[in-house]
C-alpha cells in the first residue's frame, strides 16, 4: 500500500529509510469544526514528505499535532517505533522535532547569531555555576555549539546578517533564519509550515534549493506544508494530499497530479 | 559657597544611594514584567515578605506561632535558637523559590493567555494574601535587622545612620556619607553583574530571554514555559530578598515596606518596563533628582517635595516618552 519512494533525480544517492513518524486515525475537532476527520501518514527517514491541499484544509493543524501544538482528540502518533503519549510543544521539540511557523516566531530582538544558538539550548550543560564561570566541560560545549551555528549560518547564507538585529530583517531572510535555528537543532525531523508564502519568485527559488540541499547534505527528515502544488511537485519525495480535513490523496508526486480527487480539489477553489 | 557646593555633592550621593534601593525594587519588577508580561504589583509584598521570614528565621521565630497557640493552647514563640546570618538567608531563598512554585501552579498556570488586566488582578490579590500570610507567620511587631556576614562584619544599620556613617576629609570639609548606603551600593552592584552574568551566559538565561521574546518561538526550541516562569518569579524573589533587607536594615522590617512598590512606579516609567538598565538609570535619576529638586527648590515652596516629585517627574516622561528611557520602542502600523 505504500509506495516506495522514488529516487528524485538519477543523480540523487540520498537513502531513503524506514518509517520515522507514523500517523494513526488522527482526528481533530474544534467544538463542532472538525480540522482533521481520520488521518493516516507515515514520513520516512532521510525523505521530503509534503503535505498539500487548498487552504482551510487542515494541513497547519496537522503540523501541529505533530510538534505538539495541538492534542488530537482521536488517533496514535508513532515516532521511531514508538507511541508518543500526550506531549507538550516544548517536549516534543526536546525530543528532537524542530519547526518553523508560517507566521514566522523568531526572537526579534535577539540578534540572528543568538537566535540561531537558542536552537543548541538543548544541548547546553545544565550546570548554572559551571557555566556562569565558564569552565571545564560547559567552555568545550560552548565553542562546540557556536561552530554548528556558524556552520549552519554560511550553509543557509545568512554570515552578512549575523549580528544584525533579526527585527530589521526583511520577510525573506526571517524565514532563512527561522529555519537555521530548526536546523541548529540537528532535528531528526523537521516540520516547514509554507516555507515559501508570501515570497516573491526569486526567494522560492532560493527557499526551495536550500530545502533540498539541507536534505542532501544533512540527511534531515523533512515534512512540509505547502498551498501552492508547483512548488511541492518539484520538491517532495511524496505528497499527501488533503482536503477539508480529509486525506484525498497520497503518493509520488507524478501518482498525485493524475488523481482526480486531487485535480477536482484544486480546480475546485481559486489559488495563485 | 564651598559649603554650599559640597553640601550639594552630600546631596547628590545620598541620591544616587537612595536611587539604588529604588532600582532593586524595579529590578523585581522589570524581571517578570519582561518575561511574562504580568505587571506584578506584589513585588513589594514580596521584600517585606522575604525580610521578615529573614528575621523570623535569624530570631529563631516559630513560623505561625499565634496560629498555633490559638489552636493547641500553647505557648510557644521562639525556637530559643539564633541562626547565622548567611544560613537564615540561604533558608530564606529556599522559600522564595517554594514561594515562586506556588505562585505559578496555584494562580498564573490557570491564568495562561488572559487579559494583562486579569493577571495584573491577580497579583494585586496575591500582594494583600501574603501580607495576611507574613502577619499570620511572624507577627505584626516591628523588627529590627540585623544581618552580619561573619563575626564583626555586618551591614551597618540606618537608624543609627547618624552616627554610624563615613566622613571623607576633602579640602578639609567634612563630607557624611551613610554607611548604609555604600554597602546598599557594592551589593547592588554585586546583585546586577550576577543577573547580567547569569542572563547572558547560562543556558536558563539564555532560555529566559528568550521566553522574555517570544513565547511560540521558545516553545518549539523546547522550552518549558512553565519551568522558565517558576525560575524568573524566583529570581524576581531573590532580588526582593535583597531589597527587603537593604530598606528593612535602614527603616525596620515592618508593614510599611510593601509600599517601596509605589516608589518604584515612577522609577520603572522613567527607565522603561523592559529594561534592566532602565531600571537602574532610572532609580538613580529619581534618588538624585528628588534630593537635589528639594534641596534646590523645596526650602522656597515649603519643603516636602521628596513625596511628590517622583511622580511628577515620571507624569512627565508619560506625556513625552511614554515608552520609558529605554524601554522598547512603541511603533504602531497602521
Amino acid at each position: 500500500m505504500i509506495n516506495q519512494p522514488q529516487p528524485r533525480t538519477s543523480t540523487d544517492d540520498r537513502v531513503i529509510g524506514d518509517v520515522i513518524m507514523q500517523m494513526k486515525d488522527i482526528t481533530l475537532r474544534f467544538g463542532g469544526v472538525v480540522a482533521i476527520s481520520s488521518i493516516s501518514f507515515d514520513i520516512r527517514e532521510g525523505e521530503i514528505r509534503a503535505i498539500i491541499g487548498p487552504n482551510g484544509a487542515g494541513k497547519s493543524s496537522m503540523l501541529n499535532v505533530i510538534s505538539g501544538f495541538y492534542r488530537p482528540q482521536e488517533g496514535e502518533i508513532w515516532f521511531r517505533g514508538r507511541k508518543r503519549p500526550a506531549m507538550k510543544p516544548y517536549q516534543v521539540a526536546r525530543q528532537g522535532i524542530a519547526r518553523t511557523f508560517q507566521n514566522i516566531a523568531l526572537f526579534e530582538g535577539m540578534s540572528v547569531l543568538d537566535n540561531v544558538m537558542t536552537g543548541r539550548l538543548n544541548h547546553m550543560n545544565p550546570n548554572v555555576f559551571l557555566q556562569a564561570i565558564w569552565k571545564g566541560k560547559a567552555e568545550r560545549e560552548e565553542v562546540e555549539n557556536r561552530e554548528r551555528a556558524e556552520r549552519i549560518i554560511d550553509f543557509l547564507e545568512i554570515q552578512h546578517i549575523r549580528k544584525t538585529p533579526v527585527s530589521r530583517l526583511p520577510y525573506g531572510l526571517k524565514k532563512r533564519v527561522e529555519l537555521a535555528r530548526a536546523l541548529v537543532s540537528e532535528p531528526s525531523l523537521l516540520l516547514l509550515d509554507e516555507p515559501m508564502a508570501g515570497m516573491n519568485v526569486e526567494e522560492k527559488e532560493d527557499m526551495s534549493r536550500f530545502i533540498l540541499d539541507v536534505n542532501d547534505e544533512f540527511g534531515t527528515t523533512i515534512a512540509l506544508i505547502e498551498h501552492d502544488m508547483g512548488v511541492v511537485m518539484d520538491l517532495s519525495d511524496r505528497v499527501v494530499v488533503m482536503d477539508y480535513g480529509k486525506k484525498i490523496g497520497d503518493g509520488i508526486p507524478d501518482e498525485v497530479r493524475s488523481n482526480q480527487d486531487v485535480i477536482d480539489a484544486y480546480l475546485g477553489v481559486s489559488h495563485d | 559657597m564651598p559649603d554650599q557646593v559640597l553640601f550639594g555633592i552630600e546631596v547628590v550621593i545620598n541620591g544616587l544611594m537612595a536611587g539604588v534601593l529604588y532600582a532593586l525594587v524595579a529590578l523585581g519588577f522589570v524581571l517578570i514584567f519582561k518575561a511574562s508580561g504580568i505587571f506584578n504589583f506584589a513585588q513589594g509584598v514580596m521584600a517585606l515578605f522575604a525580610a521578615m521570614t529573614l528575621v523570623g528565621i535569624q530570631d529563631g521565630q516559630v513560623p505561625f506561632s499565634h496560629l498555633i497557640n490559638a489552636i493547641f493552647g500553647t505557648k510557644i514563640h521562639h525556637f530559643g535558637w539564633e541562626v547565622h546570618s548567611i544560613l537564615a538567608i540561604l533558608v530564606t531563598i529556599v522559600v522564595m523559590i517554594v514561594l515562586a512554585w506556588a505562585v505559578q501552579h496555584f494562580i498564573f498556570k490557570h491564568l495562561v493567555g488572559q487579559e494583562p488586566i486579569i493577571l495584573f488582578m491577580a497579583t494585586i490579590g496575591l500582594a494583600y494574601f501574603l501580607e495576611g500570610v507574613a502577619d499570620l507567620m511572624w507577627g505584626a511587631e516591628i523588627k529590627t535587622l540585623n544581618v552580619c556576614l561573619a563575626d564583626g562584619v555586618c551591614l551597618p544599620q540606618g537608624i543609627n545612620g547618624f552616627l554610624d556613617a563615613t566622613t571623607f576629609n576633602w579640602f578639609g570639609y567634612g563630607l557624611f556619607i551613610d554607611n548604609l548606603d555604600i554597602s546598599a551600593t557594592i551589593v547592588a552592584v554585586i546583585l546586577v553583574a550576577i543577573l547580567v552574568i547569569f542572563s547572558q551566559y547560562t543556558k536558563q538565561g539564555r532560555a529566559m530571554r528568550a521566553v522574555a521574546d517570544d513565547h511560540q518561538a521558545a516553545l518549539s526550541v523546547g522550552i518549558s514555559l512553565n519551568y522558565i516562569w517558576i525560575l524568573v518569579w524566583s529570581v524576581a524573589g531573590f532580588v526582593a530578598l535583597v531589597a527587603g533587607i537593604m530598606w528593612g536594615a535602614k527603616s525596620g522590617v515592618q508593614f510599611s515596606l510593601s509600599l517601596i512598590a509605589l516608589k518604584a512606579l515612577p522609577v520603572l516609567m522613567l527607565g522603561g518596563f523592559t529594561s534592566i538598565p532602565g531600571a537602574i538609570i532610572g532609580g538613580l535619576i529619581i534618588g538624585v533628582g528628588e534630593k537635589l529638586f528639594e534641596f534646590l527648590v523645596g526650602s522656597m515652596i515649603g519643603g516636602a517635595t521628596e513625596n511628590w516629585f517622583a511622580y511628577v517627574l515620571a507624569l512627565l516622561f508619560l506625556v513625552f516618552r511614554p515608552q520609558g528611557l529605554f524601554g522598547e520602542r512603541i511603533i504602531e502600523r497602521v
